[in-house]
């Protein structure tokens, strides 16, 4: 299926719901939603994956380039995902060091929130 | 002979396409369902770096792609012709590209490693061979099959 984008705010923090499957086609929309967001000042992110149906290296490359945006503004970025298939690429990647990857979004913010 | 062979117009919205197929051939010739992700994400990868490749050197010319179950081996080879025509030492990689998902726009560097799609290929395939030929380069990677040759 396509890539379906949606994002709201919950305790302060944006989170943003991705659906469908982010390739190299759909990535650029991706990449498009988060520097929009970073840009009128959310810099505090959280990228549910769960309903991610396919995740390749472009994905990972939007990912990472969201990541080093809102980090330019001490911010965060912060993944949920708990399916084993789209955990597997941040694993043969060692992306599992850079993200911080939780089970639900209310894990994620609560995470996010105990560090400040 | 290719069980399968396709050959598709180097834009992104294709490798979708590719990988559907190559899925369905995989499951076809008796790839393990627990694999079949596996060969997905190869396949999507190493079509996302051939078109790529082509849209930088090459966008007239086609990715071919060859699927092939044999006798307890299920193989796909994607081949790009891209330093064929440019006559580069090197192919783009996803990410690399000016398109490519991982490339920041305005010229900024991509935000990963150029190489890590093939890094992608070589941690889920079985068996990669990866071949750099006059006509571009040739990622071969294979998975073992429950099937004899269909």
């Amino acid at each position: 299926m396509d890539l379906k984008l949606d994002h709201h705010t919950k305790d302060g923090i944006e989170v943003v719901d991705v659906e469908g499957e982010i390739d190299v086609y759909t990535a650029p929309r991706l990449r498009e939603l988060l520097i929009e967001l970073v840009n009128i000042g959310h810099y505090q992110l959280v990228v549910n994956m769960e309903k991610v149906e396919f995740l390749d290296s472009t994905g990972l490359g939007v990912l990472v380039g969201g990541l080093k945006r809102v980090r330019a503004h001490d911010g965060s970025l912060d993944l949920v995902c708990t399916q084993e298939r789209i955990l597997k690429i941040f694993r043969i990647t060692g992306l599992t060091k850079v993200f911080g990857i939780h089970d639900s979004v209310d894990e994620a913010i609560a995470a996010r929130k105990s560090e400040k | 002979m290719a069980t399968v062979e396709m050959s598709f117009t180097p834009l992104p919205a294709h490798v979708r396409t590719a990988r559907l197929v190559a899925t369905a051939v995989a499951r076809r010739s008796g790839v393990d369902e627990a694999l079949l992700d596996e060969v997905r994400l190869a396949v999507g990868e190493a079509c996302s770096r051939a078109v790529e490749a082509h849209q930088e050197h090459c966008p007239a010319e086609p990715v071919r792609v060859a699927l092939t179950g044999t006798d307890g081996r299920f193989e796909v080879v994607v081949t790009d012709t891209a330093v064929q025509h440019n006559g580069a030492a090197d192919a783009a990689v996803p990410g690399g590209g000016a398109n490519g998902g991982g490339g920041e726009p305005g010229g900024e560097p991509p935000a990963v490693p150029a190489e890590l799609g093939l890094a992608v290929i070589e941690g889920l395939a079985d068996d990669v061979e990866i071949a750099r030929t006059k006509a571009g380069l040739s990622i071969r990677m294979s998975w073992p099959s429950a099937n004899a040759a269909s």
